[in-house]
C-alpha cells in the first residue's frame, strides 16, 4: 500500500549529504521516496522506489507546472503503485517503461538528463506506447483533480455553500 | 402522493425516459387525466443532492454504460467509449443541460428545400413548419421560464459574457446578449432565481434552471396520474401478432426482469438509446427492429458541428464564475452560403472547471504547450460553437453484437464522420472566434476540438413519407400506431440551435395528439 505522509523533515543535513547530495530533490530511503526539504514521503509497495522516483520526474515532464511541488506529482502517480500491487501486468508495464527510458537515456538514466528538453525528446519517442498513455492518462485526473492544487491555478472550486458568485464577483471584470 | 400502477395494467401510457421529451410528455398527459408510467434507467437525485465538483458529479449523473464508437471523428480516438456526455438519472439530460432555449429558424425545418441536395448528406424537410410549431414554442417558453419571453428579464452577464460582448462589438456583431435561458432570472414557479454559482452542467443546486426533475415530474405526480419508476432499464418492447406494441421488458433496481403492460409506448431515451432499444426489440415479425421498415432507425445521427475556443488574456477573467452559458452571438446562425457552407452556427459562452479543462482542452496533449495554457486558467475566456451538421445515412447507431451490457443486450456503436460542410463551418467559427478574442487583446487562442456529444439527434427521424423516416409529424412511428418517439431522435435536421426547447415543444404537441387519438379510440 502506498502512503503519502507529511511529517517533520526526517533527515538531518548530514544524512542527506551521505545519501546522495544536497542537490537531490527527492531521495530514496528504503522503500520510500522522500522529499526532505518539503517533509513528505511516498512509500512504494510494489514498484521499486527508484522507479517511483523516476516516475515522478516523468509525470512532471509530461505536465510541467513549475509552481506545483513534487508532492502533487507523487500523489498523482501513486495509483500506479497501487495498481502494480494488484496486477503484475501493470507492475511490468511501469517497471519496463521506466527501465526502457533509463536505457534510452544512457549512463545516468532518465533522471540524469539535466534538461527538460532532453527528457521530453525521449518521451516523444515513446508517446504512443501503452506505458506512456497509462501514465499520461492517469495524470489527467490524478493531478488536476487534486483540490489542494486548484488555488494554484486560480480555480475556486465548489461555490454553492458560499451562495454562488452573485455577491462574489461574477461580473467583476474591470479591464475591458 | 404519487400513484403507482400495476405491471399488468394495460391501459397506461408507458414512457421510456424522463428527460426533456419523456418528462414533459408524461406531465402533459397526466394533466389531461391520462395514466402514465415513466420508466427511467437512472436513479433519482433531487437537486439538493447535486455536487459542485466535475468528476464527482459525472460519477453521480453521467450515462457511463458501455458504448463503442467508430468513424473519423476525433471523439472516437480521444473517448472511444464515451461518445456522448449525457445523463442517466431522473430528469435525464435536463439536469445537465446549460439552459439555452432558442427557437429554430423557419428555413431549418426545410433544409432540403433551402440548402438543396448536398453530396454525402441525407437532407430532408421536416413534415412540420415553424408556423405550426410557434404556439408550442410559446407554451414551452412559458413552462420553462425562458428569459426575455413573457416579460422575464434576461440574466445579468458574467465576466465570460463581458469578454464575449466586448469582442462581438469590435467585430460588429449585432445580436449578442445573455441569451434566452430556461434559468429563472426572477423567482417563479416556486423556484429561486440564478445565484451565479457556475456548475450548471453538474445540476443546479438551487433549482433555478429548468429540469423535468423538479418541474414536470412532481407536477405530473401530483395529479395522481403519473408514476416515475427509477432504476428501470428498458431492454425490449413487446408486440402482439397484429404488430401493435403491448408492453415493455425492463430490468428493475435489483436487476430482475419485469414486464410493464401498455396501451401506448413512447420512447424518449435520447438519440443513442432510443434507436438501440428499437433495434434490440427485433422479432420474427420485425427482424430489423421495431418501426424500421424504412431502414432509417439509427441513421442520420447528428451531434451539431461543435468545437470550443478558449483564449488567454494578460488580465484575469474568472470565466467559471456564474452561469456557464452566459451569453450568445446569433449573427452567424443565418443560412448564407457565401461563407462556404450551408446552415449556420451560434456562439455561446462556455466554461469548464480546471479538472475538465485538463481533460477536454486538447485531449491527449502534453508538455509545456498544454500546461502553460492551464497555468493561466483564471485568465481564460471561452465559448462553444453550436452549428447545424449534415444528416448522413452512415452516421448511425448500430448494435455492437460483440459487446453486451449487464443484461446481455448488444451495446450501441456510434459511427460518425464529419461532412465537409461540418468542417468548413467549424473552421469558419474557429476563425471568427479567434478574431473576436484577438480584438479584445487575447495573447493566445485555443481551437478546442468537440467534446463527447451533448446534443444527440436525428436517429428516428420525422418524415412525410414512411419510406424516408421512422416517425410522422406527431412522432408516431409510421409502422406501429401505438408506438411513439418523444425525444431529439425525431429531428429531421439539427438546426443551429440547442435542441431542448424544440424537444419540449414537440412533446407538448405530441401530448395533444395522443390525447385526441385515445379519445377517438384510434389507439
Amino acid at each position: 500500500m502506498v502512503t503519502i505522509y507529511d511529517g517533520k523533515p526526517g533527515l538531518s543535513r548530514r544524512e542527506l549529504l551521505r545519501r546522495g547530495g544536497a542537490g537531490a530533490l527527492l531521495i530514496i530511503s528504503g522503500s520510500a521516496v522522500i522529499s526532505p526539504e518539503h517533509a513528505w514521503g511516498l512509500e512504494a509497495s510494489a514498484l521499486r522506489p527508484e522507479t517511483v522516483k523516476t516516475l515522478i520526474q516523468v509525470a512532471r515532464d509530461i505536465y510541467p507546472h513549475d509552481q506545483v511541488a513534487d508532492k502533487y506529482y507523487a500523489i498523482a502517480v501513486k495509483s500506479h503503485d497501487e495498481a502494480a500491487a494488484k496486477d503484475p501486468a501493470h507492475k511490468d508495464l511501469i517497471e519496463n517503461g521506466i527501465a526502457d527510458l533509463d536505457a534510452k537515456a544512457g549512463p545516468g538514466g532518465y533522471s540524469g538528463l539535466g534538461w527538460e528538453d532532453q527528457r521530453v525528446a525521449l518521451l516523444k519517442q515513446i508517446e504512443d506506447t501503452p506505458f506512456f498513455q497509462a501514465v499520461r492518462g492517469g495524470l489527467v485526473v490524478g493531478l488536476y483533480n487534486q483540490k489542494e492544487l486548484w488555488p494554484v491555478f486560480g480555480y475556486e472550486g465548489e461555490s454553492y455553500s458560499k451562495g454562488g458568485y452573485i455577491q462574489r464577483g461574477f461580473d467583476d471584470i474591470e479591464w475591458l | 402522493m404519487a400513484k403507482t400502477f400495476d405491471l399488468k395494467d394495460d391501459s397506461v401510457v408507458v414512457i421510456i425516459g424522463s428527460g426533456a421529451g419523456g418528462g414533459t410528455l408524461g406531465n402533459e398527459l397526466a394533466q389531461k387525466g391520462i395514466d402514465v408510467v415513466i420508466l427511467e434507467a437512472g436513479g433519482r437525485h433531487e437537486y439538493e443532492d447535486f455536487i459542485n465538483d466535475e468528476w464527482d458529479s459525472f460519477g453521480q449523473l453521467a450515462w457511463k454504460d458501455m458504448r463503442t464508437t467508430s468513424g473519423s471523428w476525433r471523439v472516437h480516438k480521444d473517448f472511444p467509449n464515451l461518445p456522448a456526455w449525457i445523463v442517466k438519472a431522473v430528469g435525464g439530460s435536463t439536469t445537465h443541460w446549460a439552459g439555452a432555449s432558442l427557437r429554430f429558424q423557419e428555413h431549418e425545418f426545410k433544409t432540403l428545400t433551402h440548402y438543396g441536395k448536398i453530396d454525402g448528406a441525407n437532407l430532408l424537410d421536416w413534415p412540420i413548419t415553424l408556423q405550426e410549431m410557434e404556439p408550442y414554442y410559446t407554451k414551452a417558453e412559458a413552462k420553462m421560464g425562458v428569459t426575455s419571453t413573457n416579460g422575464w428579464p434576461r440574466l445579468p452577464g458574467n465576466n465570460n459574457f463581458k469578454v464575449m460582448k466586448a469582442g462581438a462589438d469590435k467585430l460588429g456583431y449585432k445580436e449578442c446578449h445573455t441569451g434566452n435561458m430556461a434559468i429563472n432570472s426572477v423567482e417563479r414557479d416556486d423556484r429561486m432565481s440564478c445565484q451565479q454559482t457556475g456548475f450548471c452542467f453538474q445540476g443546479c443546486k438551487w433549482g433555478a434552471k429548468w429540469s423535468t426533475l423538479y418541474t414536470e415530474i412532481p407536477k405530473g405526480e401530483e395529479t395522481g396520474h403519473m408514476e416515475v419508476r427509477p432504476n428501470a432499464m428498458v431492454i425490449k418492447i413487446n408486440h402482439d401478432d397484429s404488430g401493435k406494441v403491448t408492453g415493455v421488458v425492463y430490468a428493475d433496481k435489483d436487476g430482475k426482469m419485469q414486464e410493464q403492460k401498455a396501451r401506448i409506448v413512447a420512447v424518449a431515451g435520447n438519440s443513442i438509446e432510443s434507436p438501440r432499444l428499437l433495434l434490440n426489440s427485433e422479432s420474427s415479425k420485425f427482424p430489423d427492429g421495431l418501426a424500421n421498415s424504412s431502414g432509417q432507425v439509427g441513421r442520420n445521427y447528428m451531434r451539431h458541428t461543435t468545437g470550443s475556443v478558449y483564449a488567454i488574456f494578460d488580465k484575469p477573467v474568472h470565466m467559471y464564475r456564474g452561469t456557464t452559458m452566459a451569453g450568445i452571438i446569433r449573427d452567424e446562425a443565418r443560412h448564407d452560403t457565401s461563407r462556404g457552407f450551408a446552415g449556420g452556427y451560434e456562439l455561446e459562452t462556455l466554461s469548464l472547471g480546471l479538472p475538465f479543462m485538463a481533460a477536454f482542452l486538447d485531449p491527449g496533449a502534453w508538455g509545456r504547450s498544454f500546461t502553460t495554457a492551464l497555468d493561466h486558467y483564471d485568465h481564460m475566456a471561452g465559448l462553444w460553437i453550436v452549428g447545424e451538421d449534415m444528416a448522413r445515412e452512415d452516421n448511425r447507431i448500430t448494435l455492437n453484437k460483440d459487446v453486451k451490457d449487464e443484461h446481455g443486450m448488444p451495446v450501441a456503436n456510434v459511427n460518425f464522420d464529419d461532412h465537409p460542410n461540418d468542417e468548413a463551418m467549424r473552421n469558419h467559427a474557429y476563425k471568427q472566434s479567434a478574431a473576436l478574442y484577438d480584438a479584445v487583446g487575447a495573447t493566445r487562442v485555443f481551437p478546442t476540438p468537440p467534446y463527447p456529444s451533448t446534443h444527440n439527434l436525428g436517429t428516428n427521424r420525422m418524415s412525410e413519407k414512411p419510406e424516408d423516416g421512422v416517425v410522422n409529424r406527431h412522432g408516431q412511428t409510421h409502422d406501429i400506431k401505438n408506438l411513439f418517439v418523444s425525444d431529439g431522435s425525431q429531428f429531421t435536421s439539427g438546426a443551429a440551435e440547442n435542441p431542448t426547447l424544440t424537444i419540449v415543444s414537440l412533446a407538448i404537441r405530441q401530448a395533444d395528439y395522443i390525447a385526441d387519438q385515445m379519445k377517438s379510440k384510434s389507439i
